[in-house]
């Protein structure tokens, strides 16, 4: 089995490199929407401010790449910034237009929560999620524990109800921490660094790709 | 909810991992990648990694140590160490690192933190704070060279300072504790708590589980750092984190 990672110039892929090998798969990164779109799924990483990175997307061509992975139903995971591009809008740094691939907007934490207390910005640490339903991919899987890593200082709001499979709390606010609708999942936090939890959610995503796979 | 972070501190020298009391005494205590291992494996939250004799020695961290042992990670990971410029940072976050945390350089070139936070955004940029009490300033200064030398400024000034460049977290070290096993400086963490509003890792003194209870509780730290209880096995990071988890204190 092959994975593409989207080489768009945000961020680190090392890490999601190494946990998506050690899992077993093969990995092609790449910025050539062909070479991408021959591979069996691909992840949408990303670390940074998100008009950086739509800028990025359009210079390297790859916004078509959405589209057509829209159209073959393939298995897409765009993991913290990466997920938040897959929204409609985003307000940091001003407005910018996201893929649009799930509705709803991207907004800043406030940093006070409605008692008035302060809370940290950005999340930074180990939250657990709260499920509301199982992804389509995580249908027989037991997590041993639900605790992931998050670092952001955004997140979704808005979104349609059926989207959100888990969350998590923070600041009184509920953090979308999974969201998934046809073949695309969004993760806000680091699989790649949440330990045997990443560890389980990934491989659960990587198998469900090699059922499909050999399936067709 | 999100949890506390117990984090073990690998202190590297030439390769090998060392702790030394008051960072005077250094003694082997084994192979970073193989600790590394070890600790994702016993449920550290994170791991940070700091080249001790950079600074002194001036040389460069180990780039391929740090590779391989991120290579083998599933939790966030923090190098420091001898980072001096943006470049030094980028080749240590592509070498497998989340995070990279300056001491000295930034002490010297403060614009350090504002660049590299500019540049790979604030949560990758960990300021280190190196603190000792001085009864000629009463206050907390700061100190570098391994505790050998005052620099002219007190550690909550820099601290404020530190966050306003950009600095995403902040690891305090307090200099007085280190290596001393009687508990973390609450006071010292209180005032750096007080000061600022990112995360901060508490540093020196552990001895232990009702020392880590003590500073995320009292304190309200994000995260509590040690390195020779754990290397030495005196506790564990699961058994700390099954003390606080009694206690009461959210913990993955």
């Amino acid at each position: 089995m092959k994975i593409g990672i989207i080489d768009y110039g945000m961020g680190n892929l090392f890490s999601v490199e190494q946990a998506v090998k050690r899992l077993g798969a093969e990995v092609v990164i790449s910025q050539n929407k062909e070479e991408l779109l021959a591979t069996d799924g691909l992840i949408l990483p990303g670390v940074g401010a998100f008009p950086d990175a739509m800028t990025r997307l359009k210079e390297t061509g790859l916004m078509e790449l959405f589209d057509d992975v829209v159209t073959q139903s393939k298995p897409l995971l765009g993991i913290c910034l990466g997920m938040q591009l897959l929204f409609e809008e985003s307000i940091e740094k001003g407005s910018t237009k996201g893929l649009g691939i799930f509705s709803g907007k991207i907004a800043e934490f406030s940093g006070v929560d409605h008692s008035g207390s302060a809370y940290r910005v950005p999340h930074m640490g180990w939250n657990n999620l709260q499920f509301k339903r199982n992804p389509t991919w995580l249908r027989n899987v037991h997590l041993t524990d639900d605790y992931v890593y998050f670092v952001h200082s955004f997140y979704g709001t808005q979104l349609a109800a059926d989207d959100l499979v888990a969350y998590a709390d923070y600041g009184d606010e509920i953090v979308p921490g999974i969201v998934q609708k046809g073949s695309i999942t969004g993760m806000q936090f680091h699989p790649e660094k949440s330990g045997a939890c990443g560890v389980s959610l990934l491989t659960a995503w990587l198998e469900s790709i090699q059922k499909g796979a050999s399936n067709s | 909810m999100l949890t506390k972070r117990i984090i073990p501190c690998l202190d590297v020298k030439e390769g090998r991992v060392v702790k030394g009391v008051q960072f005077v005494s250094l003694r082997d205590a084994g192979d970073p990648v193989e600790l590394a291992k070890f600790y994702n494996e016993q449920g550290a939250d994170e791991l940070v990694f700091l080249d001790i004799s950079a600074t002194h020695e001036g040389r460069a961290t180990m780039e391929e140590v740090v590779r391989e042992t991120a290579s083998t990670l599933s939790i966030p990971f923090t190098v420091g160490g001898g980072i001096r410029t943006l470049e030094d940072m980028k080749r240590m976050l592509r070498a497998g690192a989340d995070k990279v945390s300056v001491n000295s350089a930034a002490l010297q070139n403060p614009q350090l933190i504002e660049q590299g936070s500019n540049y790979f955004g604030a949560q990758c940029i960990v300021v280190a704070i190196d603190a000792k009490w001085s009864d000629e300033d009463g206050t907390w200064m700061i100190y570098t060279h391994g505790g050998r030398e005052k620099f002219p400024k007190s550690a909550v000034n820099w601290a404020k300072e530190a966050v306003a460049l950009g600095a995403g977290e902040l690891l305090v070290t307090s200099m007085d504790q280190d290596g001393e096993k009687r508990g973390f400086d609450q006071k010292l963490l209180a005032a750096i708590r007080e000061a600022v509003n990112v995360p901060i890792i508490a540093s020196g003194g552990a001895g232990n589980a009702q020392h880590f209870y003590d500073v995320l509780v009292e304190t309200n730290a994000d995260a509590a750092l040690a390195a020779s209880i754990f290397h030495y096995k005196e506790t564990s990071v699961a058994e700390v984190k099954q003390f606080l988890k009694e206690k009461g204190v959210p913990v993955r």
